[in-house]
């Protein structure tokens, strides 16, 4: 008796199941890769716009955002997974630096391929910057949309500058006036680091971007030459920049090697500065409009405005950097591609557009204030990152878009993580960078750029 | 050898759903792995469209005698898992097993109880809240250095300067419980005359056991040590506490074999890795079945 | 004399070893009640429950917990118990040449295959099952991981429970199914726990496995919602929340230890004799 009513109660629950699916025929899109202020958007302005849209249009559809806790590391590795297996939702976020060896490895479509050439006559297309449009771009395709691109730069805290004595609009111009400002801040400020440039394999991409090739390019050229396009695996720059790393690190002790070997060293080191007890941070403008951000970062400072700014990354010499510049800033970007193995490619990139529409972005804007991939959607209120579009950004430059390029780069962290453990010289960990390197990419794609001493 | 009870169609059909899994989990990934391990395949980049038969590329890269030693490699990594192992798994888990087993042999009481207890919770304890526990005992404002310091010692950074003491530490603490069980219940099974005659004759506790508990003990310390060297070899959890870091320092293989083959998706590479490791594991285990079975001989 | 400094040898050993155990968890007494946490341990000036509060308004975790931690526990519960069990006894009472080693070799396998190498075979075994982003798809690897161990246990077991009833009720007529039912597998029932116990508990502990396999933040068990209490920008523990929630996920297998250990004696029975 019991058994039969239990049996009864199951048919009863799989019938509601069942019909509960055949009422809703809705479409369902998803959206992946997403955290923080931009799940609130997602959530509050693009999914109950776009559903009403839609269901006034006569096909209702269901956007269901998927939050993603975990650091880039684990997103790109489910990406690998979900997108070899044929899984994953619809709209992926995605960090352009990936975008090579995914596409290389079949893992990713252009969207004219999965959405018609009409996708080409998006009407955003024309307030993108083509330079921006590249960062969801791979050898002449495109496979999404970018969110917008950034710039690196070496934020400083003015409070501590003028505990020290030191001008609070202090702009060096050279890699010695940069290392005297240090030291003066290591004999005035005990228990204060005066300055952090990213290493090491811990903290992953930030050691290359933020930490290397900020340096490199100010010895004078990239970690790629685009003009050969062969990698440059040993010359007299890289070895500079390696020394530096040598002197900040090991000579001289004037940064913190511990943050740059512990795990969450990145964050150790961001909470030091906004505790006032870091004085100079070589990083990208997340660390302003994120981190710091007062009232909604993790290390919200409530005087942000007032204490922190930023200063350009001046070459090793006037004019000795990257193209003959001054200074010099490197940029990635991230954004939203689209799933190849998504049921509704069309709905998918409709739903995309719509994202990026320039109201919506707007929105997102008032949210968190940054350079948008839209020219259309300005920066509100904020002087700081108004500064990075204009002085910043006009210096910078992007990394190869290559598919070794993540095997490169995690030679590159490799080999400042050698210099900063003291496990290796600057030269024996520029020798070691060549053969790997070299073993990466063959022979023919490297050149050497002789050594002058 | 007792009568079976069942045919051998029947007890096949009895291990018919079991057969299944280990065929489906075990088997299959096991010579996706192997096949794997001759070729170039990767998940990202080229490689992954067309791969190529490599032969045993990837093997020789592996022994690459010239880079083998040094760190984030594998010679360097198969260096530091014996540490880890040695450390961790004979000296910690069994040692401190046997020596909790046999301190706490015929006596019972609140001591006891506070004992074991503790340490199975540590065994029994999810694997990110110990990795959290100890990321928070072992930092430079944690427990262990706030009880240093009141003992007037000096602070350490453990996980920067001594992480594979700090992850030896940390999985002898995880793992230890087992053993104690498990030499617990053989000394239960120890007749008591057999240490009561030894005190008769007047035998020094050292005597007592080297005598008679340990020879004993010999065939349960071989089980022990083959279960928990096999479990420490293969431990991913450290993953947790250190990451393999600082600097490699405490890249011990599981670890490693996670990094190429789910970081850099060099998922050939990996497998043959993979390959090693099980060759590696099989000698142990073969070296444990040697010294069980000349034992049982010895009894026989 | 000797007998004196024997003692203080073995007290001395004894609360050392308590200290070495009971002090990497004493941060979880206090710092879960303390509203300012840090890492270093300190009693609360102000103890206060707000961290519990602010952790079970987390629906993200408290389903995982409540919910999905619980069906993947139990479901490799009762699967790795009821296969080894079948198995056990096919092994024990039928006549299978070298069955021992059959069970080293598997146990081998076991140890090696569940490593990090060959995830990314069973996600694709597990894709082309249909069954990614499910709970069955993780009981299902999480029973193939633990059955050989399981198996291992559970012969033991076995192995002590006399077949005198079973001959009887052969003689009687009954199938060996109805032998295993009704006669067997109640005698067995000790291992069946400890089996069982021990499979929930690595299942409820497991991280890389439901890691890789599970996409909704709805279906994830909590070794991964823990880590909702990480800022995802970078990876930093909110050690307010984590504190809270590491308590609130490790107290169900404290509980279930001292349940056990209080009603059957937590030990192994006659498990790993040789």
């Amino acid at each position: 008796m019991a058994m039969k009513l239990r049996f009864l109660l199951v048919c009863v629950f799989v019938f509601a199941l069942v019909g509960a699916a055949y009422a809703q025929d809705a479409i369902e899109l998803t959206i992946g890769g997403v955290s923080g202020v931009e799940v609130q958007w997602l959530n509050e302005t693009v999914k109950p716009g776009f559903e009403a849209m839609m269901a006034e249009a006569g096909t209702p559809v269901k956007v269901t955002v998927i939050e993603f806790s975990g650091s880039g590391e684990d997103l790109r590795q489910q990406y690998v997974l979900d997108l070899g297996a044929g899984a994953g939702a619809d709209i992926l976020g995605f960090d352009g630096f990936w975008l090579p060896e995914f596409v290389e490895g079949g893992l990713l479509k252009p969207v004219t391929e999965l959405v018609g050439d009409s996708a080409l006559e998006w009407e955003g297309w024309s307030v993108i910057p083509e330079g921006i449009q590249a960062i969801m771009g791979y050898d002449g395709q495109l496979y999404g949309i970018p969110r917008g691109t950034d710039g690196r730069v070496i934020w400083y805290r003015i409070d501590l500058f003028e505990q020290a004595g030191l001008p609070t609009d202090w702009q060096p111009t050279s890699w010695a006036e940069l290392l005297d400002t240090a030291r003066t801040i290591q004999a005035a400020l005990p228990g204060v680091t005066p300055l952090q440039l990213n290493a090491g394999t811990a903290m992953g991409e930030a050691s290359t971007l933020q930490g290397f090739i900020m340096a490199l390019l100010g010895a004078g050229h990239h970690v790629y030459d685009f003009e050969e396009d062969k990698w440059i695996v040993s010359s007299p720059a890289i070895l500079a920049t390696l020394e530096l790393y040598e002197t900040i690190y090991v000579t001289e002790e004037l940064g913190e090697v511990r943050w740059q070997l512990v795990r969450n060293g990145r964050d150790l080191s961001f909470e030091a500065f906004s505790k006032g007890e870091v004085a100079m941070l070589v990083e990208g403008d997340f660390f302003w409009r994120g981190p710091l951000a007062p009232g909604t970062g993790n290390y919200a400072m409530a005087n942000r405005n007032e204490v922190v700014t930023f200063a350009l990354m001046p070459a090793r010499e006037p004019g000795a950097g990257y193209r003959g510049q001054d200074f010099v800033s490197a940029s990635g970007g991230t954004g939203f591609v689209l799933n190849a193995n998504s049921d509704h490619p069309q709905l998918a990139w409709e739903l995309l557009t719509y994202m990026f529409s320039r109201d919506t972005l707007e929105a997102l804007q008032q949210l968190q204030p940054r350079i948008r991939a839209r020219v259309d959607v300005p920066i509100p209120n904020d002087p700081v990152m108004t500064r990075i579009a204009t002085e910043v950004i006009p210096l910078s430059t992007i990394r190869p878009q290559l598919p070794v390029y993540n095997q490169v780069s995690a030679q590159i962290q490799l080999m400042t993580e050698r210099i900063v453990s003291r496990e290796m010289t600057p030269m024996e960990a520029m020798q070691a960078y060549d053969a790997a390197v070299t073993e990466i990419v063959g022979e023919d794609n490297v050149i050497r750029i002789p050594l002058e001493r | 050898m007792q009568k079976a009870v069942l045919s051998r169609k029947l007890s096949l059909l009895f291990l018919t759903p079991a057969l299944v899994f280990v065929a489906l989990f075990l088997v299959y990934p096991f010579f996706s792995i192997f096949q794997m391990s001759f070729t170039n395949r990767a998940l990202v980049g080229a490689n992954a469209l067309n791969p190529q038969n490599v032969g045993l590329q990837n093997y020789m890269d592996l022994f690459d005698t010239q880079d083998w030693m040094r760190r984030g490699e594998m010679g360097h990594s198969l260096w530091l898992t014996a540490q880890f192992v040695i450390g961790s798994a004979l000296i910690g888990q069994a040692g401190l097993g046997l020596g909790i087993a046999v301190a706490f042999h015929n006596r019972k009481g609140l001591l006891r109880e506070l004992v074991f207890t503790l340490a199975i919770a540590a065994w029994i304890m999810p694997d990110v809240v110990v990795a959290f526990a100890w990321f928070a005992y072992l930092d430079p404002d944690g427990t262990l250095n706030q009880m240093l310091q009141a003992v007037g010692l000096r602070p350490q950074d453990w996980l920067f300067d001594y992480p594979l003491l700090s992850i030896i530490l940390f999985n002898t603490w995880r793992g230890t419980a087992f053993s104690m069980l498990l030499f617990s219940s053989a000394l239960a099974s120890i007749p008591p005359s057999y240490v009561e005659t030894a005190d008769v004759i007047g035998a020094r506790p050292w005597q007592k056991f080297r005598d008679i508990l340990l020879p004993l003990l010999r065939g349960y310390i071989a089980t022990d040590l083959i279960l928990i060297t096999l479990w420490t070899f293969n431990t991913f959890t450290p993953f947790l506490l250190t990451g393999g870091g600082p600097s490699y320092r405490s890249n011990i293989i599981a670890i490693y074999t996670y990094e190429v083959g789910l970081r850099f998706f060099q998922f050939g590479k990996a497998s043959a890795i993979a390959v090693i490791v099980m060759l590696i594991n099989l000698v142990l285990a073969s070296i444990y079945l040697f010294i069980s079975r000349s034992r049982q001989r010895q009894i026989a | 004399m000797r007998t004196l400094l024997q003692r203080i040898v073995i007290t001395v050993f004894v609360v050392a070893v308590a200290t070495f155990f009971i002090t990497p968890l004493l941060w979880f007494i206090f710092a879960p009640f303390n509203p300012q946490v840090s890492l270093a341990v300190t009693i609360p000036q102000s103890p206060s429950l707000a961290n519990f509060a602010e952790v079970l308004g987390n629906s993200l975790a408290m389903r995982g917990l409540l919910q999905n931690s619980v069906i993947i526990g139990v479901g490799a519960m009762v699967g790795t118990s009821l296969v080894a069990a079948l198995a056990a006894y096919g092994l024990s009472r039928g006549s299978i040449p070298g069955r021992s080693l059959l069970i080293y070799v598997l146990i081998l396998f076991s140890s090696v295959v569940t490593g990090t190498a060959s995830m990314v075979p069973i996600f694709k075994l597990i894709f082309d099952l249909g069954l990614i982003n499910t709970h069955t798809g993780v009981i299902l690897v999480m029973i193939g991981g633990l059955l050989p161990s399981a198996i291992f246990i559970m012969q033991d077991f076995v192995d002590s429970v006399p077949r005198s009833y079973e001959e009887a009720a052969m003689v009687a007529g009954a199938s060996p199914l109805q032998i295993f039912r009704d006669v067997t597998f109640p005698s067995m029932r000790p291992g069946v726990m400890v089996v069982g116990i021990w499979a929930l508990v690595n299942a409820w502990g497991a991280f890389l496995i439901p890691f890789i396999l599970l996409r909704s933040p709805e279906l994830l068990p909590a070794s991964v919602t823990f880590y909702t209490f990480y800022d995802p920008e970078s990876g930093m523990p909110q050690i307010r929340m984590v504190a809270a929630y590491a308590v609130l996920y490790t107290l169900p297998v404290i509980l279930l230890y001292l349940l056990i250990n209080w009603r059957y004696g937590f030990r192994f029975f006659g498990g790993i004799k040789q």
